[in-house]
């Protein structure tokens, strides 16, 4: 992750490390309307395409901590919508799962975030990217803060 | 060092030089049982032959369940245990990984119990009822019992009843243990699987804890944090020279000062599994069953293979779950369902984890040969207390 090198403007150099996975059908066509529109959004957000959020068990939504992530977003059809008709609803299991554990690990149930977004909202998806890191800038990087020149 | 010069090092230091090829460790281990393929013998013969890459890179080395059956037999003594160990810290090295089931959850919780710098909200099943302090005397470890409960609450909804009912058990004897947020993971599972790293630093994190209470006594209820706290963190740190004690013994103890007395009475007739740590690692066979014997109503029945000739849950670390655990348990079950109990008792949570998930599952035999209730030791206890 380290090593890119582009120093992010709005945050100030605050640069965090968030994960957003997006499900091919709704949230990811979301992102590419918020594009197209030419919506501003921080760029601390590394975009995931998978094919429906239900994809995304436990084990993917903790992961990502151990392994230098400051926040995981996941972002699904709204309920009902889903192109697999429940993927979101297990979506919404895992979630519950993953938070519960996060919050007793110490990492903190906020730093996870489930979302709804469909094709037709990219204004909500540059809305949920905005909020989502300011929230996450505001608790700071994981744990402590490591050594300057670590690649934020 | 080479691969082979290391591998040359583990033969030697395990004994696995000693091998004469007798085949009793096949003949027992439960794996070959339902895995034909699989030998325990062969993985040594392989060894002594030098094949480095064919062991580390087969999936055979993460199918043992370090059981210690074949070792316990060996008539050469050959620490097979610590042979398997010391390959998968190789493979590891080498890129190879445990299948972990469950998608690796609690290797990940405990990867980041091992930073260090996260404060753990780990202490949300002690109610109001129970009694428990920050510094003291005698400390109860409770192991993973809160995280399996969220990431195997669907299957287990009763994982959290052990710790609440050993401190139930304290408080009754007139104890206030200590209980904090700044226990972590023992790293078992991480031992077993080759993590050396991560366990090192998960057992130097629990010393200093452990230190920081004032606690001369650690009392533990999972048979696998029992293990590795008795036996592997004194490796880890030489200064950590607190008394370890499995909440059986403790008991057992405070049952011949007479300060412990069942009263009330427990009428069912129950088998008692012991656990491959608890029964074959360590050998603390006696004390549970004295426990048992004094509640008033309760009858021991027990199991064909049982004490230090116990069998295994059919999973050990987490390190991979198939047909073969699932058949492995489903015996098990088989055993204790023909002893004619109503209930098998364990300490082990993974063990009781293991066998209701094989009972959820789609079973290879008849629903009234295997139906058995699967319950914790200390929950019947604390009833009859």
């Amino acid at each position: 992750m380290s090593g890119e090198g582009t120093e992010n403007v709005a945050g100030g150099g605050n640069r965090m490390r968030i994960l957003a996975f997006c499900c091919n059908w709704c949230s990811y066509a979301g992102a590419d309307l918020a594009g197209v529109s030419r919506l501003q959004y921080p760029t601390d957000v590394r975009v995931i395409r998978v094919m429906c959020s239900g994809r995304i068990e436990p084990p993917l939504m903790v992961r990502p901590f151990e392994l230098g992530a400051d926040g995981v977003l996941v972002m699904g059809c709204h309920p009902g919508d889903c192109h697999y008709i429940g993927g979101n609803y297990q979506a919404e299991k895992n979630h519950k799962k993953a938070s519960e554990l996060l919050g007793m690990l110490g990492v903190g149930s906020e730093r996870l975030r489930l979302e709804w977004v469909s094709a037709a909202e990219g204004p909500k998806f540059a809305d949920v990217m905005r909020n989502f890191v300011e929230n996450i800038r505001k608790m700071g990087p994981l744990g402590k803060t490591p050594a300057e020149g670590e690649g934020r | 060092m080479t691969k082979n010069e290391k591998l040359a090092g583990v033969i030697q230091k395990t004994g696995a030089f000693n091998c004469v090829e007798c085949g009793k460790c096949t003949s027992l281990c439960p794996i070959t049982r339902v895995n034909p393929d699989f030998a325990p013998r062969l993985m040594v013969v392989k060894a002594q032959a030098g094949n480095v890459d064919d062991i580390l890179g087969s999936k055979d080395l993460w199918q043992c369940l370090t059981c210690g059956r074949c070792s316990q037999k060996c008539p050469y003594k050959v620490k097979y245990n610590d042979f398997v160990r010391a390959l998968r810290e190789m493979g590891r090295e080498g890129g190879t990984v445990p299948g972990c089931s469950e998608g690796g959850l609690l290797r990940s919780a405990a990867r980041l119990m091992a930073r260090g710098d996260l404060p753990q909200k780990r202490l949300g099943w002690v109610g109001n009822d129970l009694k428990t302090a920050q510094k003291g005397d005698v400390l109860l470890f409770t192991g993973c019992a809160p995280y399996l409960s969220v990431i195997f609450g669907e299957k287990d909804p009763d994982v959290l009843n052990a710790p609440r009912a050993a401190v139930s058990i304290l408080n009754k004897l007139g104890i206030v243990p200590v209980v904090g947020n700044g226990e972590r993971c023992c790293g078992h599972d991480e031992y077993w699987t080759g993590d050396t790293e991560t366990f090192g630093k998960l057992a130097r994190l629990n010393i200093e804890w452990i230190k920081s209470t004032g606690a001369s006594t650690v009392i533990v209820t999972c048979p696998e944090c029992f293990r590795t706290l008795l036996k592997e963190y004194k490796k880890v740190d030489p200064s950590f020279d607190v008394d370890v004690l499995h909440i059986s013994e403790f008991l057992a103890d405070k049952l011949e000062d007479g300060k412990l007395q069942f009263n009330k009475e427990v009428k069912e007739t129950i088998t008692y599994h012991d656990g491959c740590r608890m029964g074959r690692h360590i050998g603390v066979i006696d004390e549970p069953r004295m426990l048992l014997e004094k509640v008033p109503g309760l009858k021991l029945v027990e199991m064909e293979a049982s004490g230090e000739d116990t069998s295994c849950c059919g999973v050990s670390a987490f390190s991979g779950c198939d047909t073969f655990s699932k058949d492995i348990q489903v015996e098990r079950l088989k055993e204790a369902k023909a002893t004619g109990a109503t209930a098998v008792l364990m300490f082990c949570p993974k063990c009781r984890i293991h066998f209701k998930c094989a009972l959820k599952g789609k079973l290879s035999c008849a629903k009234e040969d295997v139906d058995v209730r699967i319950a914790d030791f200390l929950e019947i206890l604390d009833r009859a207390l």
